[in-house]
Protein backbone atom coordinates (compact mmCIF):
# COMPACT_ATOMS: atom_id res chain seq x y z
CA UNK A 1 0.00 0.00 0.00
CA UNK A 2 1.27 3.16 -0.65
CA UNK A 3 1.81 5.96 1.67
CA UNK A 4 -0.67 7.98 0.22
CA UNK A 5 -3.09 5.51 0.34
CA UNK A 6 -2.37 5.65 4.69
CA UNK A 7 -2.54 9.21 4.31
CA UNK A 8 -5.81 9.28 2.87
CA UNK A 9 -6.94 6.52 5.46
CA UNK A 10 -5.83 8.99 7.93
CA UNK A 11 -7.55 11.83 6.19
CA UNK A 12 -10.57 10.04 6.19
CA UNK A 13 -10.38 8.41 10.21
CA UNK A 14 -9.45 12.32 11.34
CA UNK A 15 -13.08 13.18 9.18
CA UNK A 16 -14.79 10.11 10.98
CA UNK A 17 -13.28 10.82 14.69
CA UNK A 18 -14.49 14.59 14.64
CA UNK A 19 -18.52 12.72 13.96
CA UNK A 20 -17.92 11.29 17.26
CA UNK A 21 -16.45 14.52 18.63
CA UNK A 22 -19.47 17.07 17.44
CA UNK A 23 -22.30 14.20 17.04
CA UNK A 24 -24.28 16.95 18.93
CA UNK A 25 -23.91 20.05 16.44
CA UNK A 26 -25.42 20.62 13.23
CA UNK A 27 -22.89 18.33 11.44
CA UNK A 28 -23.41 18.40 7.33
CA UNK A 29 -21.62 16.45 4.88
CA UNK A 30 -19.68 19.28 3.30
CA UNK A 31 -18.02 20.57 7.33
CA UNK A 32 -17.35 16.55 7.52
CA UNK A 33 -15.82 16.26 4.19
CA UNK A 34 -14.07 19.19 4.19
CA UNK A 35 -11.57 17.39 7.57
CA UNK A 36 -10.59 15.26 5.42
CA UNK A 37 -9.91 17.72 2.57
CA UNK A 38 -11.89 16.41 -0.31
CA UNK A 39 -14.94 16.73 -2.03
CA UNK A 40 -18.75 15.80 -0.83
CA UNK A 41 -18.92 12.88 -3.09
CA UNK A 42 -15.52 11.72 -3.24
CA UNK A 43 -15.88 11.73 0.64
CA UNK A 44 -19.29 10.09 0.77
CA UNK A 45 -17.89 7.63 -1.93
CA UNK A 46 -14.21 6.55 -0.39
CA UNK A 47 -15.69 6.64 3.51
CA UNK A 48 -17.91 3.90 2.60
CA UNK A 49 -15.29 1.70 0.87
CA UNK A 50 -13.09 2.40 4.14
CA UNK A 51 -15.17 1.95 6.67
CA UNK A 52 -18.71 -0.16 4.93
CA UNK A 53 -20.70 2.29 5.91
CA UNK A 54 -22.03 5.77 4.41
CA UNK A 55 -20.92 9.25 6.81
CA UNK A 56 -24.38 10.05 6.84
CA UNK A 57 -24.86 6.26 8.82
CA UNK A 58 -21.98 6.32 10.76
CA UNK A 59 -23.28 9.39 11.84
CA UNK A 60 -26.98 8.01 12.94
CA UNK A 61 -25.13 5.21 14.97
CA UNK A 62 -23.34 7.26 16.48
CA UNK A 63 -26.35 9.29 17.51
CA UNK A 64 -28.30 6.66 18.49
CA UNK A 65 -25.40 5.36 20.48
CA UNK A 66 -25.08 8.44 22.78
CA UNK A 67 -28.91 8.84 23.11
CA UNK A 68 -28.82 5.42 24.17
CA UNK A 69 -26.80 5.91 26.95
CA UNK A 70 -29.00 8.94 28.16
CA UNK A 71 -31.72 7.03 28.00
CA UNK A 72 -29.85 4.20 30.77
CA UNK A 73 -28.20 6.21 32.68
CA UNK A 74 -30.40 10.07 32.81
CA UNK A 75 -33.88 10.96 33.42
CA UNK A 76 -33.70 13.39 30.76
CA UNK A 77 -37.12 13.22 28.68
CA UNK A 78 -36.84 11.33 25.04
CA UNK A 79 -37.38 15.12 23.48
CA UNK A 80 -34.33 16.77 25.15
CA UNK A 81 -32.07 13.58 24.41
CA UNK A 82 -32.98 13.79 20.89
CA UNK A 83 -31.74 17.05 20.89
CA UNK A 84 -29.12 16.52 22.85
CA UNK A 85 -27.59 14.27 20.49
CA UNK A 86 -27.91 16.49 17.63
CA UNK A 87 -31.27 15.63 15.98
CA UNK A 88 -33.61 18.20 15.07
CA UNK A 89 -36.66 16.56 14.69
CA UNK A 90 -37.96 13.87 17.10
CA UNK A 91 -40.19 12.32 14.51
CA UNK A 92 -36.61 11.61 12.35
CA UNK A 93 -34.84 10.85 15.93
CA UNK A 94 -37.96 8.26 16.74
CA UNK A 95 -37.72 6.74 13.17
CA UNK A 96 -33.93 6.53 13.23
CA UNK A 97 -33.79 4.99 16.78
CA UNK A 98 -36.29 2.50 15.81
CA UNK A 99 -34.95 1.81 12.38
CA UNK A 100 -31.44 1.15 13.74
CA UNK A 101 -32.24 -0.68 17.19
CA UNK A 102 -35.44 -2.05 16.56
CA UNK A 103 -37.48 -0.84 19.17
CA UNK A 104 -38.62 2.74 20.43
CA UNK A 105 -36.72 5.24 22.56
CA UNK A 106 -38.89 4.53 25.41
CA UNK A 107 -39.83 1.25 24.99
CA UNK A 108 -35.54 0.96 25.33
CA UNK A 109 -35.68 2.63 28.47
CA UNK A 110 -37.91 0.69 30.13
CA UNK A 111 -35.86 -2.15 29.41
CA UNK A 112 -32.06 -1.13 30.22
CA UNK A 113 -30.78 0.62 33.25
CA UNK A 114 -26.85 1.90 33.33
CA UNK A 115 -24.36 -0.52 32.63
CA UNK A 116 -20.93 -0.93 34.72
CA UNK A 117 -18.04 -0.16 32.10
CA UNK A 118 -15.86 2.95 31.44
CA UNK A 119 -17.35 5.92 29.12
CA UNK A 120 -14.63 5.26 26.37
CA UNK A 121 -15.46 1.07 26.33
CA UNK A 122 -18.99 2.21 25.78
CA UNK A 123 -18.54 4.32 23.08
CA UNK A 124 -16.58 2.13 20.97
CA UNK A 125 -18.46 -1.12 21.98
CA UNK A 126 -21.70 -0.20 22.22
CA UNK A 127 -22.74 1.83 18.71
CA UNK A 128 -25.57 -0.19 17.88
CA UNK A 129 -25.47 -2.09 14.92
CA UNK A 130 -27.69 -1.73 12.02
CA UNK A 131 -30.54 -4.15 12.69
CA UNK A 132 -31.71 -4.52 9.08
CA UNK A 133 -30.26 -3.27 5.55
CA UNK A 134 -32.15 -0.02 4.75
CA UNK A 135 -32.20 2.16 2.23
CA UNK A 136 -29.49 4.79 3.11
CA UNK A 137 -29.54 8.21 1.84
CA UNK A 138 -26.32 9.69 1.04
CA UNK A 139 -26.78 13.15 3.00
CA UNK A 140 -27.06 14.47 6.96
CA UNK A 141 -30.93 14.27 6.30
CA UNK A 142 -32.38 17.14 8.23
CA UNK A 143 -29.13 18.50 9.38
CA UNK A 144 -27.94 19.38 5.86
CA UNK A 145 -31.07 21.47 5.28
CA UNK A 146 -30.15 24.09 7.93
CA UNK A 147 -26.89 24.23 6.90
CA UNK A 148 -27.38 24.84 3.39
CA UNK A 149 -27.06 28.22 1.76
CA UNK B 1 2.02 -16.28 39.07
CA UNK B 2 2.61 -13.03 37.29
CA UNK B 3 3.44 -10.42 39.01
CA UNK B 4 3.42 -7.41 36.73
CA UNK B 5 3.29 -6.50 32.51
CA UNK B 6 6.29 -5.88 31.87
CA UNK B 7 6.50 -4.79 27.85
CA UNK B 8 3.29 -3.94 25.67
CA UNK B 9 3.79 -3.70 22.18
CA UNK B 10 1.98 -0.65 19.61
CA UNK B 11 2.02 -0.77 15.80
CA UNK B 12 3.48 2.43 13.91
CA UNK B 13 4.17 3.64 10.42
CA UNK B 14 7.15 4.71 11.41
CA UNK B 15 9.41 4.78 14.36
CA UNK B 16 10.97 8.23 14.39
CA UNK B 17 7.90 9.99 13.74
CA UNK B 18 6.32 7.81 17.00
CA UNK B 19 9.31 8.61 19.59
CA UNK B 20 8.95 12.38 18.23
CA UNK B 21 4.79 11.98 19.22
CA UNK B 22 5.56 9.74 22.07
CA UNK B 23 8.25 11.76 23.63
CA UNK B 24 7.97 15.13 22.87
CA UNK B 25 3.99 15.21 21.98
CA UNK B 26 2.87 13.40 24.69
CA UNK B 27 5.33 13.38 27.24
CA UNK B 28 6.52 9.89 28.02
CA UNK B 29 10.76 9.62 28.14
CA UNK B 30 12.69 7.09 25.66
CA UNK B 31 13.28 3.82 26.87
CA UNK B 32 15.10 1.20 25.46
CA UNK B 33 16.68 2.24 21.62
CA UNK B 34 18.78 -0.60 19.99
CA UNK B 35 20.13 -1.47 17.09
CA UNK B 36 20.98 -4.44 15.84
CA UNK B 37 21.48 -4.74 12.01
CA UNK B 38 17.96 -3.42 10.26
CA UNK B 39 15.86 -4.19 13.71
CA UNK B 40 15.56 -1.27 16.44
CA UNK B 41 14.25 -2.44 19.37
CA UNK B 42 12.20 1.11 20.55
CA UNK B 43 10.31 1.40 23.71
CA UNK B 44 9.17 4.58 25.48
CA UNK B 45 7.41 4.22 28.96
CA UNK B 46 5.60 6.29 31.55
CA UNK B 47 8.07 8.73 32.88
CA UNK B 48 9.91 7.48 35.94
CA UNK B 49 7.98 4.37 35.85
CA UNK B 50 10.45 1.64 34.22
CA UNK B 51 7.96 -1.20 35.36
CA UNK B 52 6.26 -1.07 32.00
CA UNK B 53 7.44 -0.37 28.72
CA UNK B 54 5.42 0.45 25.32
CA UNK B 55 7.66 -0.97 22.72
CA UNK B 56 7.04 0.68 19.02
CA UNK B 57 6.76 -2.04 16.45
CA UNK B 58 6.61 -1.09 12.94
CA UNK B 59 5.32 -3.69 10.56
CA UNK B 60 7.56 -5.08 8.25
CA UNK B 61 10.46 -7.65 6.95
CA UNK B 62 11.24 -10.35 9.27
CA UNK B 63 8.25 -10.26 11.18
CA UNK B 64 5.96 -9.88 8.49
CA UNK B 65 6.19 -10.76 4.64
CA UNK B 66 4.86 -8.06 1.98
CA UNK B 67 1.41 -8.43 1.93
CA UNK B 68 0.64 -8.96 5.90
CA UNK B 69 2.63 -5.59 6.15
CA UNK B 70 0.44 -3.73 3.88
CA UNK B 71 -2.95 -5.51 5.85
CA UNK B 72 -1.31 -4.08 8.83
CA UNK B 73 -0.20 -0.77 7.83
CA UNK B 74 -3.90 -0.28 6.21
CA UNK B 75 -5.74 -1.61 9.61
CA UNK B 76 -3.25 1.56 11.35
CA UNK B 77 -4.27 3.90 9.33
CA UNK B 78 -7.58 3.36 9.53
CA UNK B 79 -7.76 3.17 13.67
CA UNK B 80 -8.76 -0.40 13.67
CA UNK B 81 -6.33 -1.39 16.10
CA UNK B 82 -5.87 -1.61 19.91
CA UNK B 83 -4.41 1.43 21.44
CA UNK B 84 -3.00 2.52 25.06
CA UNK B 85 -4.86 3.72 27.94
CA UNK B 86 -2.84 6.18 30.08
CA UNK B 87 -3.03 7.65 33.95
CA UNK B 88 -2.64 11.27 34.40
CA UNK B 89 -3.04 13.42 37.70
CA UNK B 90 -5.08 16.32 35.80
CA UNK B 91 -6.50 15.36 32.70
CA UNK B 92 -7.78 19.48 31.82
CA UNK B 93 -4.28 20.77 32.17
CA UNK B 94 -2.64 17.99 29.98
CA UNK B 95 -5.26 18.81 27.58
CA UNK B 96 -4.40 22.69 27.53
CA UNK B 97 -0.33 21.41 27.40
CA UNK B 98 -1.28 18.95 24.88
CA UNK B 99 -2.78 21.61 22.85
CA UNK B 100 0.09 23.78 23.35
CA UNK B 101 2.33 20.78 21.74
CA UNK B 102 0.53 21.13 18.91
CA UNK B 103 -1.74 17.98 19.21
CA UNK B 104 -4.96 18.89 17.17
CA UNK B 105 -6.19 14.56 17.12
CA UNK B 106 -8.90 14.73 20.12
CA UNK B 107 -11.14 11.86 19.57
CA UNK B 108 -12.95 13.36 22.65
CA UNK B 109 -12.65 16.86 24.57
CA UNK B 110 -11.92 15.93 28.87
CA UNK B 111 -15.14 14.87 30.09
CA UNK B 112 -16.50 13.98 33.33
CA UNK B 113 -18.01 10.68 34.44
CA UNK B 114 -18.64 8.96 38.08
CA UNK B 115 -15.47 7.28 38.16
CA UNK B 116 -13.13 10.35 36.53
CA UNK B 117 -11.88 12.57 33.82
CA UNK B 118 -11.23 11.38 30.28
CA UNK B 119 -9.83 12.23 26.92
CA UNK B 120 -9.00 10.76 23.53
CA UNK B 121 -6.94 11.45 21.32
CA UNK B 122 -5.21 9.16 18.28
CA UNK B 123 -1.33 8.99 17.39
CA UNK B 124 0.04 10.34 14.40
CA UNK B 125 -0.69 6.97 12.81
CA UNK B 126 -4.32 6.59 14.39
CA UNK B 127 -4.27 4.21 17.11
CA UNK B 128 -6.30 5.74 19.91
CA UNK B 129 -5.06 6.56 23.23
CA UNK B 130 -7.31 7.57 26.25
CA UNK B 131 -6.04 9.53 29.14
CA UNK B 132 -8.13 9.22 32.52
CA UNK B 133 -7.98 11.09 35.31
CA UNK B 134 -9.34 9.14 38.48
CA UNK B 135 -11.48 9.95 41.05
CA UNK B 136 -15.39 10.67 41.40
CA UNK B 137 -16.61 13.81 39.66
CA UNK B 138 -19.73 14.62 41.40
CA UNK B 139 -21.87 15.07 37.95
CA UNK B 140 -25.06 14.01 36.38
CA UNK B 141 -24.09 12.10 33.09
CA UNK B 142 -23.86 13.91 30.19
CA UNK B 143 -22.92 13.11 26.74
Amino acid sequence: MSREVEDFNRRLLRARDAMDRAYAEPLDVRAVAAVAHVSEAHFIRSFRAVFGETPHRYLQRRRVERSMFLLRETDRSVTDICLDVGFTSLGTFSRTFREIVGETPSHYRRGHGPIVAPHCVQLAAMRPRVAAVVTQSSSFGEAVATAAP
Amino acid sequence: MITRLNVASIYVLDKEEALDFYVNKLGLEKGNDVKQGDYRWLTVRVPGDQATEISLEQPGPPLHDEATTEQLRELISKGALGGLVFITDDARSLYATLRERGVTDFTQEPTDHFYGTDMGIRDPFGNPIRILQQGKVPQEATA
